[in-house]
């Protein structure tokens, strides 16, 4: 994949979308890239979707609304109707099928179900799905290098809650590793 | 040189107003500018300043108008219609002399409208924030760095000229976060105000801060002697940026976060072999005329790009002066245009062209 990535991060309020983005955000900001994050805000956070684009790239930002992302990480049902059909084709998708019973069917994307949900209820991860999704993203895309990835946790999670870098590092491997 | 840091547009807004030595906020939330009143509600009780959260934009306004008649680093910041709640403040501002900082996140109008991003209240920060004869300075940044080092510079050249200067930013631009860099200068950069009513202290005449002249030809110099200063303005502190206009043949004309657009569909339209470039005034007032009236002379035609029905057209239109057409695309409502969409209509403009 090439040098850009335009990631659109999507699902229910309360998933983590927004930190899981703002993950990525910060790699960006390690690996010394041009990079953007931008959340979808309003009445759609309370309750209904959220969502989020996050670009990196070696040249200034143009646009900061993914609209056609080539990789895109889905966590919920109404998000996955409305963007499935928006990855550029050779792009990676990440869905969460213990959330999302469909297959795309699409054959010019790399589309990867992944449990997410279930297997961090299963691994003592609760909560973690969203990292879980970001290590498949990692491993499929290459964006950015694991050691980027938990310098970036360390830099997002407060400093009173340090103590859940440990499990947010273990979802991120339990992902890179499926 | 200072570590880059990742924030949001509205939190980066505040930090910098901070950094530019502002100790006064007075403000009302609404969306999409809250994160910069928490940011400053957050942090200004911690470094002897003051947050006050007004009971409403237009007490908040006049609180901006006190402070700033005592000589002090004042501010607000609201989104769309806020400011138009703010506007009989802005213009007794200005008719007092009177420096400020006024932010706008813009979203979708007219009336309560939406909560998107929009360009939709150009008009209203160029030509006519309140009542009367006046105009305030106005900058429009495109990235959060950008905003960052407008801050001070606003700041600087309000009390330069003692004037308003509004920042008009966007939903877009107040929501993303993006790497800033806050250079550290040694001390914000001020301006005498021997006018401010800081108390006599029984040593000199006291100072009047007032708007208010019942004599016409009273009233009228002080209006004609404030143009004379905006006359100045114009000719000094035109800021424009020009992006692949050496040698392009179509011109886009966008500001603030749209120019970012503008330039994606400009490089994907060099790609296509069209020589497009992109114009970005970077103050709305003054407006780069000069700038857009020269390169009539050198492209075949312009597309301006808001989001709007097309208010910063006009401005364009004026610059071109007839010399060549001047098409507008637009988006509004809270619907941010696309790269595609800008694309579209270059190749319609340079087809239309041959």
């Amino acid at each position: 994949m090439a040098n850009n990535y335009n990631f659109l991060l999507a699902g229910f309020g309360g998933q983590g979308i927004l930190f899981a983005g703002k993950v990525i955000a910060y790699t960006g900001m390690i690996d010394g890239k041009e990079l953007s994050w931008l959340p979808s805000y309003g009445p759609e956070m309370r309750g209904g979707t959220a969502n989020c684009s996050v670009c990196l790239s070696d040249e200034p930002i143009g646009s900061p609304l993914v609209l056609n992302p080539n990789g895109l990480i889905v966590m919920n049902l109404p998000s996955y109707d409305k963007f499935i059909d928006t990855v550029v084709p050779g792009g990676v998708a990440v869905i969460d099928s213990t959330l999302i019973d469909k297959q795309c069917g699409r054959t010019d994307i790399g589309a990867f179900y992944v449990p997410a949900t279930g297997l961090a209820d299963s691994e003592n991860l609760k909560g973690l799905a969203n990292m879980i999704l970001l290590g498949k993203l990692l491993k499929e895309t290459g964006f950015t290098s694991i050691d980027s990835v938990v310098t970036a946790m360390q830099k997002c999670i407060p400093p009173k809650k340090q103590h859940l870098l440990e499990p947010n590092e273990k979802a991120v491997r339990l992902g890179m590793s499926l | 040189m200072s570590e880059r840091v990742l924030m949001k547009g509205n939190e980066a807004l505040a930090e910098a107003a901070i950094r530019a030595g502002c100790r006064h906020f007075f403000g009302y939330p609404i969306t999409p500018q809250t994160e910069l009143a928490a940011y400053m509600a957050k942090k200004m009780p911690k470094i002897g300043g003051t947050y006050l959260q007004a009971e409403s934009e237009i007490a908040a306004i006049n609180m901006v108008l006190g402070a700033a008649s005592a000589g002090v680093r004042a501010m607000t910041s609201s989104s769309s219609p806020g400011i138009s709640l703010k506007g009989e403040g802005i213009s007794y501002i200005a008719g007092s002399d009177l420096p400020c900082l006024i932010i706008n996140v813009q979203r979708g109008g007219p009336g309560l409208g939406g909560i998107q991003p929009s360009q939709a209240d150009y008009w209203q920060a160029t030509r006519a924030l309140g009542h009367g004869d006046f105009q305030i300075l106005v900058f429009a940044p495109a990235t959060v760095q950008e905003m960052v080092d407008t801050v001070s510079d606003a700041f600087f050249l309000a009390d330069t000229y003692r004037m308003p200067a509004m920042i008009l930013a966007d939903g877009m631009l107040g929501q993303m976060m993006e790497p800033v860099e806050f250079k550290d200068e040694e001390k914000p950069r001020t301006v005498d105000k021997p006018w401010a009513t800081t108390g006599t202290g029984g040593k000199r005449k006291h100072n009047i801060v007032n708007s208010l002249y019942l004599q016409p030809d009273e009233l009228e110099k002080t209006v004609v002697e404030r143009f004379k200063r905006y006359e100045l303005i114009k000719e000094k502190e035109v800021r424009v940026e020009q992006y692949m206009m050496d040698d392009a043949e179509f011109a886009v004309v966008a500001y603030g976060a749209t120019a970012r657009i503008a330039k994606s569909a400009v490089k994907a339209a060099r790609d296509k072999g069209i020589k497009a470039g992109v114009i970005r005034p970077i103050t709305l007032w003054p407006y780069p005329t000069k700038v857009i009236n020269e390169a009539a002379d050198k492209v075949k035609a312009f597309l301006c790009v808001e989001m709007s029905m097309g208010q910063m057209v006009d401005d364009v239109r004026l610059a071109v002066n007839g010399k060549k057409p001047v098409n507008f695309f637009g988006r509004t409502g809270g619907i941010i245009p696309t790269p595609v969409e800008v694309l579209g209509e270059i190749e319609k403009m340079a087809g239309g062209a041959k």
